[in-house]
């Protein structure tokens, strides 16, 4: 077993975890974090997409030990004060879900690309999420809502 | 699923890491960015019983210039080149290529000097490395040694970085100024390349007068199209058809369910004639 040290959504860990162990199971395990999913084996759909010291990571595809000293977001940690993430709630609004089992991952991914690009284009914003994959919407809302986002953003 | 249990170590020393790699020889697996390694431990294709991991040494990451040389550390992310100004002056074709890898979760993750001591025929950073001339910074117990990148990539999943040395950098000879293009051929997005071409040219007024072509997936290593780049010294955009559509000839490229080798040999040809025009502008 490995000490780990992580700032998850704002609050401070301190856990023993067997150095397998992946972040997106120390998440949900450990911490009952269970917003982030996991969706394949391979690391290609994105959905337990969370930030590490800000940037989208692939939880499924880092290990807890990497993550011992860092920050970590979840799609549990971005509203405040039961209020709606602007990215979730444009989500919401464009009806950009029907499962749902993406979502967290898009969420996440799409903050990430407005970080970069605040005015992402049709294109780049689907560039900017093609390590998601949702298998119910075709995308289409999906694209509407971050290009909604980002303009409620300006 | 996930990997099977292993020891943790996270040095923070080039030093310390080649210490620790002598001592547990053949059972041990180094970690970098994990984009590669952390899904074969976790499908069991492979169950090292020490992982050192390389993301505590502050040495190995960054980019900087030596004189005629860009040196890109081992650990630096595929976010970082990208990020890079250094990187688009100087080595305009390996950004291109980089742009192109996975998606941008994986590219936060993923190094340089993983993806090539990795060796993935169908990876998009050999090519680039190759054409651009690339030098890896290898060391081991006995110090440090300098391999040029076509003496570098050995075989599929192969290289000259032995199992008790690291990869330490990249060195490549800056190319100011130089057009550059990386032309994938995919069919879905996120999708590995099926044949890809790294082109970057050096022209005077419409004419060609250095250009370097590598090839992506055209063999179990990167290859170099040498024959089409000095066929294409003293040409101009009118003339890349028949040029480049040799640029597979003689290559021994895979047949697989995305193409058989005569297509594959096709799209080489197609792919360098667009890249060197793209790369000319
Ligand atoms: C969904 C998905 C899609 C992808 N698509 C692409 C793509 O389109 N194009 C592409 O090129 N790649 C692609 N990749 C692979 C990605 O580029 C990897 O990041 C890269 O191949 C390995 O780099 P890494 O830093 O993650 O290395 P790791 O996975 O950590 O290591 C890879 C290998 O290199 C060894 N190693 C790592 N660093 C060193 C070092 N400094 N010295 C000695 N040995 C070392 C490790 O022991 C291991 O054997 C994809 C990966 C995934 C998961
Ligand atoms: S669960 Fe991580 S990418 Fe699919
Ligand atoms: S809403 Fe079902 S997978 Fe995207």
């Amino acid at each position: 077993m490995t000490r780990i040290n992580v700032t998850v959504d704002g609050v401070k860990y301190s856990d023993e975890v067997e150095p397998r162990t992946l972040l997106v199971h120390y998440l949900r395990e450990t911490l009952g974090k269970v917003g982030t999913v996991v969706g394949c084996d391979t690391s290609n759909c994105g959905a337990c997409t969370v930030h590490l010291d800000g940037r989208s990571v692939k939880s499924c595809n880092v290990l807890a030990v990497q993550a011992d000293g860092h920050e970590v977001t979840t799609i549990e940690g971005i509203g405040s004060g039961g209020e709606l993430h602007p990215m979730q709630k444009a989500f919401h609004e464009n009806h950009a879900l029907q499962c749902g089992f993406c979502t967290p991952g898009m969420i996440m991914q799409a903050i990430d690309l407005l970080k970069d690009n605040p005015d992402p284009s049709e294109h780049e914003i689907r560039e900017g999420l093609e390590g998601n994959l949702c298998r119910c919407t075709g995308y289409h809302n999906i694209v509407k809502a971050v290009a909604a986002a980002a303009k409620a953003g300006e | 699923m996930i990997p099977a249990a292993f020891d943790y170590v996270a040095p923070t020393s080039v030093q310390e890491a080649l210490a620790v790699l002598a001592q547990a020889g053949d059972d041990a697996k180094v970690l970098g960015g994990g984009q590669s390694l952390l899904p074969i431990l976790r499908m069991r294709l492979n169950a090292p019983e020490t992982v050192i991991d390389l993301g505590r040494i502050d040495a190995l990451r960054g980019i900087s210039e030596d004189g005629d040389a860009l040196v890109i550390g081992a650990m630096t992310t595929y976010a970082e080149v990208l990020a890079s100004d250094l990187v688009r002056d100087h080595a305009l074709v390996l950004h291109k290529a980089v742009a192109t890898i996975a998606d941008p979760q994986i590219r936060h993750r993923g190094t340089v000097g993983g993806a090539l001591v990795h060796a993935d025929p169908a990876g998009d950073v050999g090519a680039p490395v190759l054409a651009l001339g690339g030098e890896l910074v290898i060391a081991g117990s006995g110090g440090e040694r300098r391999v040029a990148a076509a003496d570098f990539f050995e075989d599929l999943f192969t290289t000259a970085v032995g199992d008790d040395e690291l990869l330490v950098a990249v060195r490549i000879p800056k190319h100011t100024g130089w057009g550059a293009a990386y032309e994938k051929f995919v069919r879905v997005a996120q999708q590995w390349s099926i044949v890809a071409v790294a082109a970057t040219v050096r022209a005077e007024g419409g004419t060609i007068t250095q250009a370097r072509i590598g090839l992506t997936n055209m063999g179990s290593t990167p290859l170099r199209a040498t024959a089409v780049e000095d066929a294409l010294v003293g040409k101009g955009a009118g003339d890349l058809a028949a040029i480049c559509a040799s640029a597979g000839a003689g290559t021994n490229p895979p047949s697989d369910l995305n193409g058989d080798a005569d297509y594959r040999r096709h799209l080489a040809g197609v792919l360098t004639r667009r890249a060197v025009a793209a790369a000319l502008g």
